[in-house]
């Protein structure tokens, strides 16, 4: 369990995110949703431990703050949104960097065939030995993502749940991809581990997400499933927008949904 | 252009093996790399101004119940002159081609350096200041440090300029690394305002003292020097292997290494304490010798990539040979008289480095 009560982040003197009460138990994915500039980041960076926060956040109990780095990373693994790399490392060495970090070791007896099957899983195969730098902005997306997954390989490691907190995984990525990550998010929770992760494609959201959370101006504008929580209202004030929920456009217009994918 | 962009990138794929894993590659050029040394080591022993010959001299010592051939005269060049400058030599290699590549690692840069960031400008600060003031304001401190004035006072000076670069930059915990190279090259500049002020009121032996040692040079290796500066090295060589997974993570960023269960600020902490210990003994016994933090660490990362497991000792093999050979040809190239080495890394170095990019130049931001 992720418990998050209380929590405010200002930087400077300016408050970014304001009294969240956010959990996030063993088995759900979580989304955060927002319009930009709302917090989600801010708010994603304090749970991971990476900004200092008042407040309280736990993972399975343990107040984040005492914790040492390597006791957060072997529980929990984090996906910035962007990741620059400052020297030309292969794919795999990238990604190993995952299995160095949290306890794979443990989790696996072939830890070594561990960045091969990642990168496998996001639908890399093969990439392998291709330089970091040469990738397309999808293609490095995945595999930060096949690291991430790397280093909490195992969604319960002996009993403990682990999870994944990702800053708009699917950001750069072709609807086929999309899809293959939100199914990676989606099973790692349903093996019993937690997932939070900041989206802003709302269908895919709504298709995939167990609890979606809904920031506003540094503040939790509401929280619950998706059936409860993407209502005309909500998401016309939230977003700032008038939008109707479940709603076909005119006839004739051509609309593609992934929830359609076969 | 472009046909000469997709050259580069075919050029590099091939290089980098095709599971991307290096390990293999790594070892065996790490394996050549001691061998090299070897080499070299036993080439430098044998060349110089005089005909005494290092083969002879490592048979001795080796079967020490032979006849020597090898003169009183020879066997003296051998152990107060030649191997103390060996040593001295691979030291000091060593100690800057790995400053190098750990500053590299740490500031996510391949062109940092201690020689950027204001390290070396404040060892040179605090050594030309005992060359010039020795006999008048810092007296004392030749009274108290005799010949060792002039090494210690470059140490503390790379050492002070670090530790006041490391305030600077850090706030709450945390050190930002932009703000140390912005502060670091404000420093460098200043403390090179304060050594050409005291250069322009050097007189004109102060002056000949001043251009030898800020060229660099390994003639005044001595066994009390190397006793000096030594373990200093060695302690700052032995601690970076334990930098290379943190320095490994820390490429994706400070945030991400830190998810990754690195203690980043203890990392950034002991790198830097490494760096200055390193680079203030080295400044102290040779002087400013340039290029070799940059240029080898780049030339290996081409071959073995930029993985610290390796690159480190890698760094330390290929910077202790090749200053060695500079240091070779300094000290016959004009025998008699002797060539700063500064100038032979520089002369030698320079254009080497610029003929990599131009063959580079297509891939050059990778």
């Amino acid at each position: 369990m992720i418990e998050a009560s209380n929590v405010s982040v200002s930087i400077g003197r300016k408050p970014i995110v304001a009294d969240i009460e956010f959990a996030v138990a063993p088995g759900e994915f979580a989304a955060i949703v927002g319009p930009n500039g709302s917090g989600k980041t801010t708010f994603l960076r304090a749970l991971s431990g990476e900004l200092a926060c008042t407040g309280t956040i736990k993972i399975n109990g343990r107040d984040i703050a005492a914790m040492k780095s390597w006791e957060a990373a072997s529980v929990r693994a984090v996906l910035p949104q962007a990741t620059a790399l400052s020297f030309p490392y292969t794919v795999r060495e990238i990604v190993r960097l995952g299995v160095l970090g949290g306890r794979s070791r443990a989790a696996s007896a072939s830890s070594d065939d561990l960045p091969e099957k990642a990168l496998a899983r996001v639908d890399l195969g093969g990439f392998a030995g291709r330089l970091y730098q040469e990738l397309s902005g999808g293609e490095q997306q995945r595999v930060q993502l096949a690291r991430v997954l790397c280093q909490v390989w195992l969604p319960v490691l002996d009993g403990v749940p682990r999870y994944l907190l990702l800053d708009e995984p699917i950001s750069s990525l072709d609807i086929k991809h999309q899809l293959i990550i939100m199914n990676i998010a989606r099973d790692f929770a349903h093996e019993g581990g937690g997932v939070v992760a900041i989206l802003h494609d709302l269908n895919l959201t709504a298709m995939f997400a167990d609890r979606i959370a809904v920031m506003q101006r540094g503040r939790l504008a509401a929280a619950g499933t998706p059936r409860a929580v993407l209502t005309d209202r909500l998401v016309s004030d939230v977003f700032d927008c008038a939008l109707r929920v479940d709603t076909l456009p005119p006839a004739g217009m051509p609309f593609l949904l992934p929830q359609a994918a076969g | 252009m472009a046909y000469d962009i997709m050259d580069g990138v075919i050029g590099r794929r091939r290089r980098a093996s095709l599971d991307g894993d290096r390990t293999a590659l790594a070892r065996l050029v790490i394996a050549g790399l001691v061998l090299a040394l070897a080499l070299t080591v036993l080439f430098s022993l044998d060349s110089g101004a005089s005909d005494a010959s290092g083969w002879q001299f490592l048979l001795d010592a080796a079967f020490p119940s032979f006849d020597s051939t090898l003169s009183m005269r020879d066997r003296v060049i051998m152990i107060d002159i030649r191997l103390p400058r060996v040593m001295l030599g691979v030291l000091v290699g060593a100690s800057l081609a790995v400053s190098g590549a750990v500053m590299q690692g740490l500031f996510r840069n391949p062109l940092a350096d201690p020689g950027l960031i204001g390290i070396s400008a404040g060892s040179s600060l605090a050594a030309v200041a005992v060359i010039v003031l020795g006999a008048t304001v810092l007296a004392p401190v030749i009274l108290v440090f005799g010949s060792f004035a002039l090494p210690i006072a470059a140490f503390f000076g790379g050492l002070a300029t670090t530790l006041l670069l490391y305030r600077i930059s850090t706030r709450q915990g945390r050190t930002s690394v932009a703000t140390m190279l912005l502060a670091g090259i404000a420093l460098a500049a200043m403390a090179m305002a304060f050594t050409g002020l005291l250069i322009f009121a050097a007189d004109d032996r102060q002056l000949r003292d001043l251009t030898f040692w800020s060229l660099g040079s390994l003639s005044g290796a001595t066994w009390q020097k190397i006793g000096a500066v030594a373990p200093i090295m060695l302690l700052a060589l032995v601690a970076t292997p334990f930098l290379a997974r943190g320095l490994n993570a820390l490429a994706l960023g400070e945030a991400t290494a830190s998810h990754l269960g690195i203690p980043v600020q203890r990392l950034k902490y002991v790198a830097i304490i490494a760096v200055a210990a390193a680079t203030g003994a080295s400044v102290a016994v040779s002087g400013g010798i340039g290029f070799v933090g940059i240029v080898v660490p780049h030339l290996l990362r081409l071959v073995i990539g930029p993985d610290n497991r390796f690159l480190l000792p890698a760094s330390a093999l290929l910077g202790a040979s090749l200053l060695l050979l500079a240091d070779a040809v300094s000290r016959t190239i004009v025998a008699p008289a002797e060539l700063p080495i500064g100038i032979v890394t520089a002369a030698a170095g320079a254009p080497f480095f610029l003929w990599i990019l131009l063959g580079k130049r297509g891939v050059l931001d990778l």
